[in-house]
């Protein structure tokens, strides 16, 4: 049972949970018509201390489509925690307006702070760099519904790898699916943090290696999962201008992939993805998007314990 | 050397490293206690070279387990009629509140004085918690 639960970390959802959520969304998106009423006079609030449309605008969706209204703020300005009003006393007096709420902050671990405080089910919307669970949801859910499975595939991750937290989460998330190979596509300055190797890929035996071009891996993948690489993350810019071209996915790179591979990427993109390659049937970053509506969907019903 | 009488009911906790003794008087909150406490610091040691030690007198019912976050081999002696009747082995707490700060400058408690500080024991064998709302590790190798 989802009812009544926080989601605050992607971790706290067991496989059979997740699949819940997944056959629901899939239903979701077969009869969009038998949902359309389901959250009529339910209420959520989209508390988001820092600016991200895209995530609020994907929740806000998600409600108005199952029939639910929303309320909220989209930045900190705007609410009372510019009156010095704290996490804990915003999301009790939340809780006396709406049936559910999702958090935006930029601090690390506010919305588990809200989820120990809240009477409503609190679904963190992105904390700082720590946790974006929904982004996980929606990354299973598209190369589920894409690829048909969760397990048995070669990944490759590419770009920003050591502070992409959608890599993280994605890569403990997909460790307790079976046979997944992960290939992980960085510089050397990008490189995923020894503690993902360490706590999750060796200590779960699972396979996986470090490459820094894509060129030289992307025949091997199913699905390439591609993230922005920031200039800034440069110790020097010989090194930028040596890289950055390896990170920029085009139609020459896209040759030698397989024809039923996938290409994602969490969005927004800065140039990681070359505009060219927007038509090809294997660029889904923009189904991706729309999948993360119906999983937001999904979510809401099950914690909210409503049925069609 | 110093004197302190023996207890002959109460508490002993002994074996605290040097230094540590006003902290731990401090942590279980003994200031707020109206029977005779003795603090001993500085007291010559064979295993630790020197040692404090932490008398309590007539009380036993003190939450000690807060200790063994602290420095796991202190020895605590519960005393009763002169005699020692119980030797508590100290263990990692599960959990340990308000006793660590997150030093996370991006943990929500840094611009949030009034949340409980709380660490969760993650790695038993290497004595590691970390901060349950960002998850930051704070290494027990005091």
């Amino acid at each position: 049972m989802l009812k009544g639960k926080h989601l605050i970390d992607p971790m706290d959802l067991s496989l059979e949970q997740l699949d819940q959520i997944f056959n629901l969304a899939d239903d979701i998106i077969k009869n969009p018509k038998d949902y359309m009423e389901v959250c009529k006079g339910k209420i959520l609030a989209t508390l988001f201390y820092e600016p991200s449309t895209r995530t609020r605008l994907s929740f806000e969706s998600a409600m108005h489509r199952l029939g639910g209204s929303v309320v909220g703020f989209s930045s900190a300005g705007s609410s009372s925690a510019a009156k010095g009003e704290s996490v804990a006393d915003t999301v009790k007096t939340i809780a006396c307006y709406a049936d559910i709420c999702a958090m935006r902050h930029p601090k690390e671990g506010a919305p588990k702070v809200a989820s120990l405080k809240s009477d409503i089910p609190v679904i963190n919307a992105g904390d700082g760099g720590h946790q974006h669970p929904t982004q996980t949801l929606t990354d299973l859910l598209t190369i589920r519904s894409l690829k048909g499975r969760l397990n048995d595939f070669t990944i490759g991750l590419c770009g920003d790898l050591k502070f992409g937290r959608t890599v993280h989460s994605l890569i403990k998330a997909l460790s307790r699916y079976s046979n997944i190979k992960f290939i992980l596509i960085s510089p050397e300055e990008l490189k995923i943090p020894d503690y993902i190797k360490e706590e999750v890929l060796i200590k779960k035996d699972i396979q996986f290696k470090e490459v820094e071009r894509i060129e030289e891996v992307i025949g091997e993948l199913d699905i390439l999962y591609m993230t922005r690489v920031q200039r800034e993350r440069f110790f020097n810019e010989e090194d930028y201008v040596r890289l950055k071209d390896s990170y920029i996915l085009d139609k020459k790179k896209l040759k030698n992939a397989k024809q039923d591979m996938i290409v994602l990427h969490p969005l927004p993109r800065v140039n990681e993805i070359s505009v060219e390659i927007d038509d090809d049937p294997r660029a889904c970053y923009f189904k991706q998007v729309k999948y993360g509506m119906f999983v937001r969907m999904a979510l809401i019903m099950k914690l909210l314990g409503v049925e069609k | 050397m110093l004197k302190i009488d023996s207890v002959e009911k109460g508490i002993v906790i002994d074996h605290i490293k040097a230094g540590l003794g006003m902290e731990i008087y401090n942590y279980l909150n003994l200031d707020k206690l109206d029977c005779s406490v003795a603090l001993i610091k500085n007291v010559k040691s064979k295993k630790l070279g020197k040692k404090d030690i932490i008398k309590v007198e007539n009380v036993i019912d003190i939450d000690l387990k807060v200790l063994g976050f602290i420095d796991p081999n202190i020895t605590i002696n519960i005393i009763e009629n002169d005699r020692i009747v119980d030797k508590i082995k100290l263990e990692l707490p599960e959990e340990v509140i308000n006793v660590v700060k997150c030093k996370n400058p991006r943990c929500i408690t840094s611009i949030e004085q009034e949340i409980e500080q709380r660490f969760k024991l993650v790695d038993k064998d290497n004595g590691i918690y970390r901060c349950i709302y960002c998850d930051q590790a704070y290494e027990n190798n005091k």
